[in-house]
């Protein structure tokens, strides 16, 4: 076969090809750093942060974009131009942050921190105090803005913008996109990438209207027009920043229901939408991630609900909880909100889950590894990859007692090939070696720091919630706590978390080996 | 248009390579290896399954296709997938096949089986091997405007009397462009004063004649083919011969098994067919193989062409041209002393190629694997050239398209910058592929 395999077959990384393309992204970037500058404008507040933000990313944008004026990609530099372009839009998030230099964020790591928690849409915080009268209406949106841009993936948005990634922009979304391998839409990968993100668009859009829709109806009182704008804008990309303090406990129930269903959505694969729009509504029933997916979410509404309503869930001693213990609307409610929020990898809280008694916490930690669908914007190990380890066990116990039989792994109704297996069991376990060892670096880090407030339980759930994405965890990362009295190197660590989580390890690991640079 | 390509072979993945640039192009193979491999390498949209099944041409979405290809290496799978098509679509069909009887029973009743168009792969690699044959020195010939235009890719090597000298030096005849020099795998367009080197390739566009006494004087010692050896008789040869006698020649054709010997000589009465071992020397010595004009290799397998073509070479034939079926050795062999290396997949992919173009191009000829193209093009009234002299609307075309040659109401014009080309001209041009697209808009 003579595949057109380009520069593939070349011995050298061909660095420069990627950091053109790299050079593009942040050179459009500046496109969406113009909306929190009208905000600014609007709000009169000084606009200088974006102004400059501005100036410099189309700068350093056009200048790497000269390296290479006609970047061709093989499917190593597809690799770093991905893993680059994500810690470059990262540090570029920063800017605003550290020109405006208001609170926590004027430090470099913190707002490194924030700016990374946006782009991979994990919601993980460090700002000591969130509100508009710290912070001004600009920053808290451009905040909003990074989850946004990194929900549905900014090499796919690349793709839809840039011509010149039609033929290596299969393999850019593939290595960004969520779940094993990525599925065509259409003839075109950039039609495909529109259709994504189109479809993100469209839910974003329409539950602003909802949200603004019920504001002036009545049933949302805090829910004014910039709060209308900024949740959308987190919710989709399953990101989990919110510019009020108490999160989603800032607002009515009404508005805590309308949530759900949208963080639903952005957990769903996306290409599900699209068939669903040309006419083809029996698709989610048809596919298996998604009937799994909607199977784990009742289940695990339906425990949760059930401990909340008995009781079991909640310390009652404190006022911070709403009463629960009997109240169907209210346990079901947070059940429902909670579960969701976790296992999409949102992490927007309704209530301060931290009160809750053990068996209610414990099973939102387990759930921060669950994740969202393949082609989703959720974060963790993905629905897709639990499904086809919970075949496979049952493969391997069926060929304990059976040892000549031959069967596939099947998924859908299609056999699986094994080496598509083999990739997502090295996912599976690469993920979870990331885990154990994230959670004793930070330990050991948090102990020699001398931060002796953290449990264990709070490491946990500050590597479960980084590295999948989720943003809150438990005790000092607690929904209404934030990631702030870190040690800098635990920071950096859970930075470095953020990043191999988004991409899904892969792509950033290849970067660090050996085989990788040398032929 | 939307165009739908059933099997992802060499043909298959070639015809989607020309093809997606312009068009949505959806392959099928049954094979999930190259499914994976094609929806990385092209901007296409691949689809597992067998393209002669109902349920995998509507996963592919037949119905709304302009155009289904069929192009396995399975001649029945190809004509049932047309068939089938027909059934739930109103796309245009195109099957590839090799035998040749399928293609004559198609040719009596046009539109049976289900195809709009048949394309034989024996029969096109024949008809390359004839049009190398008739020009000495060509490594690839094409024919555009009915024959009257014709193009035409030489090797220069130091033997060449054009070596060393400028184009302005070395075209010398009044019908005939140099439209391009590839150099080391780089397309480049000629001005007057570039030199042309030993290595080059040299794309001309010329009338007939033109062409002809260029590659005459190329290579001046060859005097008319008259004596041509076809080494191997399958189906490619037995069609080479066949169109070599029907043009009045005698070829000798050798093939090993005496069976088929027996049926070739039965079915070729103007060729003398021998029955032996086609890589025995003495044998080759005794038929005075050295005095051959044109040895054509044509055995079951890419290795035995290349030894057998450099045998008749070393034992004095003037060119040997070598059927390849892997398109990867087409370089290799051109490299290590064949004249020519035909690759049928490629002749094949690039008649398809051909057909899909927008409709009025009318002929395509690819140069050095789809690195340029050669394009024939119908003047309507939205062209940027009609009714204008060249040199005033060139700017509008983009950088590096040459125009090579003009037919006029069966007449053969030269194109010079104060030409005027009118309304319903023919004209043959020389694009890069990245601008063909662009060149096509505006023509």
């Amino acid at each position: 076969m003579g595949f057109a395999t380009g520069p593939e077959t070349c011995l050298r990384v061909d660095w420069r090809a990627s950091l053109s393309l790299v050079g593009s992204v942040l050179k459009y970037l500046s496109v969406p750093l113009l909306f929190p500058l009208l905000v600014g404008l609007r709000y009169g507040e000084g606009i200088v942060p974006f102004v400059a933000t501005i100036a410099v990313v189309f700068a350093v944008g056009a200048g790497l974009e000269r390296l290479d004026p006609d970047p061709d990609l093989g499917a190593r530099e597809g690799f770093l131009m991905v893993a680059l372009t994500w810690l470059s839009v990262a540090v570029v998030g920063t800017f605003p942050y550290l020109i405006a230099g208001t609170g926590t964020l004027a430090q470099p790591v913190n707002a490194l921190f924030e700016s990374m928690s946006g782009f991979t849409t994990t919601g993980a915080t460090v700002m000591g105090s969130i509100g508009t009268d710290k912070y001004s209406h600009s920053i808290l949106l451009w905040r909003q803005l990074t989850q946004w841009l990194g929900g549905m993936g900014i090499v796919v948005l690349a793709v839809a913008i840039l011509p010149e990634l039609s033929v290596g922009g299969a393999q850019l979304m593939d290595a960004e996109a969520p779940g094993p391998g990525i599925e065509k839409l259409t003839p075109r990968i950039r039609t495909t990438a529109r259709a994504l993100w189109l479809a993100y668009l469209g839910f974003t859009v329409l539950e602003f209207a909802l949200l603004y829709g019920l504001h002036l109806a009545g049933y949302a009182p805090n829910m004014d027009l910039y709060n209308a704008v900024s949740h959308p804008l987190t919710t989709m990309p399953t990101g989990g920043f919110s510019p009020e303090a108490r999160s989603i406990e800032a607002f009515s129930a009404a508005v805590q229901w309308v949530i759900i269903p949208f963080m639903i959505a952005a957990g769903t694969n996306f290409a599900l939408f699209w068939k669903a729009l040309k006419g083809d509504f029996r698709v989610f029933g048809r596919d298996s991630e998604f009937r799994f997916y909607a199977g784990v979410i009742g289940a695990l509404t339906a425990v949760l609900a059930g401990l909340l309503f008995a009781g079991a869930g909640v310390i009652d001693q404190t006022t911070d909880v709403a009463p629960m213990i009997g109240e169907v609307e209210n346990s079901l409610r947070h059940g429902a909100f909670q579960t969701v929020s976790i296992v999409t990898t949102t992490g927007y809280a309704s209530i301060d889950f931290n009160f809750w008694e053990s068996p209610a916490k414990y099973l939102l930690v387990f759930a921060m590894f669950i994740g969202g669908s393949a082609g989703s914007t959720g974060g963790a190990i993905k629905i897709v990859r639990w499904l086809v380890i919970l075949k496979s066990i049952k493969r391997e116990l069926f060929t304990t007692v059976h040892p000549e039989a031959v069967r596939p792994v099947r998924l859908g109704g299609r056999a699986l090939d094994e080496r598509a297996l083999r990739g997502i069991y090295a996912f599976t376990l690469l993920y979870l070696v990331a885990f154990f060892v994230g959670v004793a670096l930070l330990v050991i880090d948090s102990w020699a720091a001398g931060y002796v407030e953290l449990a264990l339980i709070d490491a946990v759930s500050a590597v479960a919630a980084t590295l999948g994405n989720v943003g809150p965890g438990l005790g000092e990362v607690g929904p209404m706590g934030n990631y702030l009295s870190f040690p800098v190197f635990s920071k950096l660590l859970m930075i470095f978390l953020m990043w191999v989580g988004r991409l899904e390890i892969l792509p950033v690991f290849v970067l660090l080996t050996r085989a990788y640079w040398q032929s | 248009m939307r165009v739908v390509i059933v099997g992802a072979g060499e043909v298959g993945s070639n015809v989607a390579a020309s093809l997606a640039g312009n068009h949505e192009v959806i392959v099928i193979d049954i094979d999930s290896d190259r499914v994976e491999a094609l929806t990385y390498s092209l901007d296409v949209l691949a689809v597992e399954g067998d393209g002669a099944s109902l349920e995998t041409l509507q996963e592919a979405g037949v119905e709304a296709a302009d155009m289904v290809i069929a192009c396995t290496d399975n001649d029945e799978t190809n004509i049932v997938t047309c068939g089938t098509v027909q059934t739930i679509s109103e796309a245009f069909t195109i099957a590839r096949v090799r035998n040749t009887t399928y293609l004559e029973t198609w040719e009596h009743a046009e539109g049976a089986l289900g195809v709009d168009l048949m394309v034989g792969t024996n029969l096109m690699a024949a008809r390359s091997i004839v049009r190398v044959i008739g020009l000495p020195g060509a490594e690839d010939v094409d024919q555009f405007a009915d024959g009257l235009i014709r193009m035409a890719e030489f090797r220069i090597d130091e033997d060449s009397p054009v070596t060393g000298m400028s184009v302005e030096e070395a075209d010398t005849y009044d019908s005939l462009t140099f439209a391009a020099v590839i150099r080391d795998g780089e397309v480049i367009i000629p001005s007057g004063e570039t030199c042309l080197l030993d290595g080059d390739d040299l794309v001309v566009i010329g009338s007939l004649e033109s062409v002809s006494e260029f590659a005459r004087s190329l290579a001046p010692e060859v005097d008319d083919i008259a004596e041509v050896l076809i080494v191997g008789g399958n189906e490619i040869a037995y069609e080479t011969a066949e169109i070599l006698a029907s043009k009045g020649l005698t070829p000798r054709l050798v093939e090993p098994d005496p069976e088929r010997a027996r049926h070739l000589a039965e079915r070729l009465p103007g060729v003398t067919v021998l029955q032996n071992d086609p890589t025995d020397r003495a044998f080759l010595e005794r038929e005075h193989i050295d005095e051959v004009d044109v040895a054509v290799a044509s055995l079951d397998s890419d290795e035995q062409n290349l030894l057998s073509a450099l045998l008749a070479k070393r034992l004095g034939a003037d060119r040997s041209i070598a059927v390849v079926e892997d398109g990867d050795y087409s370089d290799l062999f051109e490299a290590v002393g064949v004249d020519v290396a035909i690759n049928p997949r490629e002749t094949i992919a690039e008649e398809i190629t051909r057909f899909t173009r927008e409709q009025h191009a009318e002929n395509v000829a690819l140069i050095e694997h789809d690195r340029a193209e050669v394009l024939e093009i119908e003047i309507d009234r939205d062209s940027v050239l009609v009714d204008r002299p060249i040199r005033d609307s060139i700017h509008e075309l983009p950088d590096g398209v040459v125009i090579g040659a003009i037919s006029r109401d069966g007449t053969f014009v030269v194109p010079r910058g104060d030409t005027v080309v009118e309304d319903g001209d023919h004209i043959v041009v020389f694009a890069a592929q990245e601008i063909v697209e662009e060149t096509m808009k505006r023509l």
